[in-house]
């Protein structure tokens, strides 16, 4: 049904494929804060979308959305709908818990557990109670998957602490990607890290394409440009009922289109340097 | 591998695949304890407030709440509760007198005038004082301030006041008394202090005003609420003091405000009583509760206006 | 540095001052002694503090010795009386305020700083309930414990459990109190890992939060312990009885005392010979307090701060 819905009522929908993920008028409040509001969006399978804008603009917020995180932080509220594989996540017959298990999440700054290497890596299956043959094998794999394997394969029990910062967000990739999710978020990745831990996981993006779908927020338009399949650029403006600022999505298209060929003038502006 | 797998399934199961009752039980374990407290303060209304009936009915409200003598163990007893409520205030007179000068200057001084060095030594040793036991601080009243003000009693005053103390004094009590509460009026009067924003210290310092100046001119009437919930709460503690009152303050229920002269304070009758052999259901028993009752009301009373003071200088300021 | 903007302006504006008018030398002066006044205060408490260990410790100097801890106390020998059994009274006692009120304290602890909604006026009620036990004071909580523990209620007896549990409530706002300080120091970062993973709220709390608090909850406990074992008053309405010459049978049965109610008792005599003995006390129990601060000092020192 939704996914039928889906296609009638949107245009950015590509392809013939139904979308992993998918909101339709998607608003977010804070309080009395109306944060971002009328988001539609289509998340392809195995494609990697970015989410680009001006600072306050409700991308993080969108992002947020789409694994129940803003559950977590009081006062928050969910208005439209956000569907995985065709259901509303925000049913109450849902649990947050079995979609954060399926919708991964790294965060802005590498945020490791106080633990070891392993534990780390091994925290999701344990707290998830995947049934796992071997636990050595899988962390392994996740490691290696994260491109973090030759360097820490001595230092298992080792700290995360011990790590550079590129790779401490590489081990929380490999961390969010050893429950095999089907969608990882990445809240601004890179923005704390140097260009050559930068490019590593850009690396990395390209290559989890095969098996995930990746939805990025990114500050940094070169990124989006290069990485990205889709991108949807939000701004902010301001409310014409109550005179407030709030969130939108101006545009949402491919990501060739949306660098060369951007349909809105502000989408133009923002992607060419004049505003943002 | 995995991944194909998961994507593929037709329909994902998003529903709880466990009640998680474990979940719901630890919830709701964590949620009773933090309801214990309030068990607890309902313990304290109901095990004070209770025996009250039964012990109105044996004394007379107005009697009770009257200056008659404050004999309840006699055989012709008399519950003149008035006369140990004086000797409560007596002591904590006394113990402003000392704690709320020193208080808010050891305040002024952590909060203006020390370097980052010495409020990191100065701060936990006010913590470690407030922690020294108080029948410590009764011991030292007792036995070496009361002899103290004994020997050097300023004689020459008029009237009674010029008459040195005997074993006891209110006085000596109430100073130590005062001391032990220092740190409790400063760190909350500190605390006031340290919250007053940096821009308006600047303000004034930039008119060209001195420290002084500016700790007594901007920042004391800027954190006045927060200071003055430190003096309440520093009375409060004073009121609900016992080991110090108990060993240095005395035991004869009089109806004065001097110094040299012993007074029984409400903490120190119930403790006075509580120690020697009292048997259930006797008037002196009954009088433990009603006087609790009443000591527990005032400070009662007081921790609220405290509390109330904090919140409202914490909402100008946040 | 922080408040090097602030020195600044104050020094520029006393230079100026000063070249301004000469005349303004007085308010330098006035200044000086200012800072003298506020220096007193703070040293007034700190001289007492010293006057009252220099004081015990000379008075009690002859008694500072073995006998001290391994004697009875004895009304017809003081001069070689000890207090064996209020310090036997004493550990038995903070044994049972310490598996009643960790538990519970850091529990609640748990519940209002990672479960409540501080939105609901349910738990802003128990967070202001608690604010106010917190300066209850003590010897009413010994009246609590008369009633509902000692005699109702529980209906232990005057045994040394019923102090535990008295004196645990007591102790209770500390603890929760110092233990919510330690969560509130854990950085949100690693809860929101924890969520993105799947984890549930008490995987959460028990994996990734609690053991990063634990230190902090350790030095919050100490504290907490040290303020119990010098509270004297409650002890006196739940039955510390002041003179026992035997150690307690059990945490449930026998007559107790405890250090500081021993302490009261002896300075509560008119002889000299029991005064030296208080006084010896005291300095035992401040040192007892002092290593127990150490700790928690050292061990708040040791793993200060939780840095990402």
């Amino acid at each position: 049904m939704t996914s039928q819905t889906t296609t009638e009522t949107t245009s950015n929908t590509r392809g013939h494929v139904p979308p992993v993920m998918a909101a339709r008028e998607l608003g977010v409040y804070y309080g009395d804060f109306h944060a971002v509001s009328g988001v539609n969006l289509d998340f392809n399978r195995h494609e990697v979308t970015a989410l680009i804008g001006p600072s306050g603009c409700g991308k993080s917020t969108v992002l947020r959305s789409l694994n129940r995180m803003n559950d977590l932080i009081p006062k928050a509220r969910v208005e439209g709908e956000v569907t995985y594989h065709g259901q509303d996540i925000y049913q109450p017959k849902i649990d947050p818990i079995e979609v954060r298990r399926r919708i991964g999440m790294v965060f802005q700054k590498p945020n490791p557990f106080p633990k070891s290497i392993f534990d780390n890596v091994a925290y999701g299956p344990r707290v998830t109670k995947m049934k796992v043959d071997s636990m050595n094998d899988l962390v392994e794999q996740s490691l290696r998957r994260a491109a973090l394997w030759d360097e820490v394969k001595d230092n298992l029990k080792g700290s995360a602490f011990g790590l550079s910062g590129g790779q401490q967000q590489r081990l929380c990739i490999a961390r969010a990607i050893a429950t095999s999710p089907d969608v990882i978020l990445l809240d601004e990745p890179c923005s704390s890290l140097d260009p050559i831990a930068t490019a590593a996981i850009e690396d990395l993006m390209t290559d989890l394409k095969q098996e995930y779908t990746q939805i990025i927020v990114t500050h940094n338009m070169q990124q989006a440009a290069r990485i990205s399949d889709t991108t949807a650029f939000f701004t902010a403006g301001v409310d014409e009922e109550s005179g407030k600022r709030i969130g939108r999505l101006v545009e949402y298209n491919d990501t060739s289109s949306i660098f060369n060929n951007p349909a809105e003038k502000s989408t133009e502006d923002y992607v060419s340097g004049r505003f943002g | 591998m995995s991944t194909t797998t998961r994507t593929d399934r037709p329909s994902v199961v998003l529903v709880a695949q466990s009640s998680r009752w474990g979940e719901k039980l630890i919830h709701f374990w964590l949620g009773f304890c933090a309801l214990s407290s309030v068990i607890i303060t309902v313990g304290i209304v109901l095990a004070l407030f209770t025996p009250l009936p039964e012990f109105f009915s044996r004394v007379d409200f107005r009697a009770f709440f009257s200056a008659d003598p404050w004999a309840p163990a006699l055989a012709t007893p008399s519950f003149g509760v008035w006369n140990i409520v004086v000797g409560t205030l007596n002591v904590t007179m006394y113990a402003l007198i000392v704690a709320i000068p020193a208080g808010l200057g050891a305040a002024i001084y952590l909060s203006e005038f020390a370097g980052r060095r010495a409020r990191k030594v100065l701060k936990p040793v006010l913590e470690v004082l407030e922690g020294v036991p108080t029948v410590a601080y009764g011991i030292f009243a007792f036995i070496f301030v009361t002899p103290l003000l004994r020997d050097n009693w300023p004689t020459w005053l008029p009237g009674d006041l010029g008459d040195a103390p005997g074993i006891f004094s209110s006085g000596a009590a109430g100073l130590v008394l005062g001391v032990m509460i220092i740190p409790t009026v400063a760190s909350i009067s500190e605390d006031a202090m340290s919250a007053v924003p940096r821009s308006l210290r600047e303000g004034a310092y930039g008119l060209g005003s001195t420290r002084m100046q500016v700790a007594t001119k901007v920042v004391v009437p800027a954190a006045l609420s927060g200071i003055v919930a430190g003096f309440v709460l520093g009375v409060s503690r004073a009121i609900g003091e016992t080991m110090v009152v108990l060993l240095a303050a005395g035991a004869s229920p009089n109806l004065t405000l001097m110094p040299n002269e012993s007074v029984l304070p409400m903490t120190a009758f119930i403790g006075r009583t509580a120690t020697g052999d009292i048997s259930v259901g006797t008037d002196v028993y009954f009088t433990i509760f009603a006087v609790g009752a009443l000591l527990f009301t005032m400070t009662f009373l007081m921790n609220m206006i405290s509390i109330a003071l904090v919140r409202r200088f914490r909402e100008q300021y946040e | 540095m922080m408040s090097t903007r602030a020195e600044k302006a104050s020094t520029v504006a006393r230079d100026t001052t000063r070249r301004i008018a000469m005349g303004k030398r007085k308010g330098i002066w006035k200044e000086q002694l200012f800072k003298y006044v506020l220096i007193l205060c703070i040293v007034i408490a700190f001289v007492t503090l010293l006057a009252l260990i220099i004081h015990s410790a000379w008075l009690g100097r002859g008694r500072l010795d073995l006998n001290l801890i391994t004697q009875m106390p004895s009304t017809l020998n003081p001069e070689t009386s000890g207090m064996q059994s209020a310090l036997w009274g004493t550990v038995i006692l903070m044994v049972g305020v310490l598996v009643t009120v960790v538990p519970l304290g850091i529990s609640a602890a748990v519940y209002l700083e990672e479960y409540a909604d501080t939105e609901r006026w349910w738990n802003r009620f128990i967070e202001l309930n608690i604010q106010n036990l917190a300066a209850v004071p003590s010897i009413v909580f010994g009246i609590l414990g008369l009633a509902y523990v000692v005699r109702e209620g529980f209906a232990f007896g005057p045994v040394a459990y019923a102090g535990s549990l008295t004196l645990a409530m007591l102790v209770l706002p500390t603890v929760i109190l110092a233990s919510r300080e330690a969560l509130k120091a854990v950085p949100d970062s690693i809860r929101q890992a924890s969520y993105g993973m799947g984890a549930t709220k008490w995987q959460t709390v028990w994996h990734q939060v609690l053991p990063v608090a634990v230190p902090g909850m350790i030095t919050g406990t100490i504290l907490a312990m040290s303020r119990a074992i010098g509270e004297t008053a409650p002890l006196l309405l739940v039955g510390a009885t002041t003179f026992v010459t035997f150690n307690p049978d059990s945490a449930f049965a026998g007559a107790y005392t405890a250090i500081p109610v021993q302490i009261y008792q002896w300075a509560s005599r008119p002889q000299p010979e029991f005064r030296e003995l208080a006084a010896a006390g005291v300095i035992l129990l401040i040192v007892v307090l002092l290593i127990m601060n150490s700790a928690a000092i050292w061990l708040r020192n040791r793993y200060s701060r939780f840095d990402l």
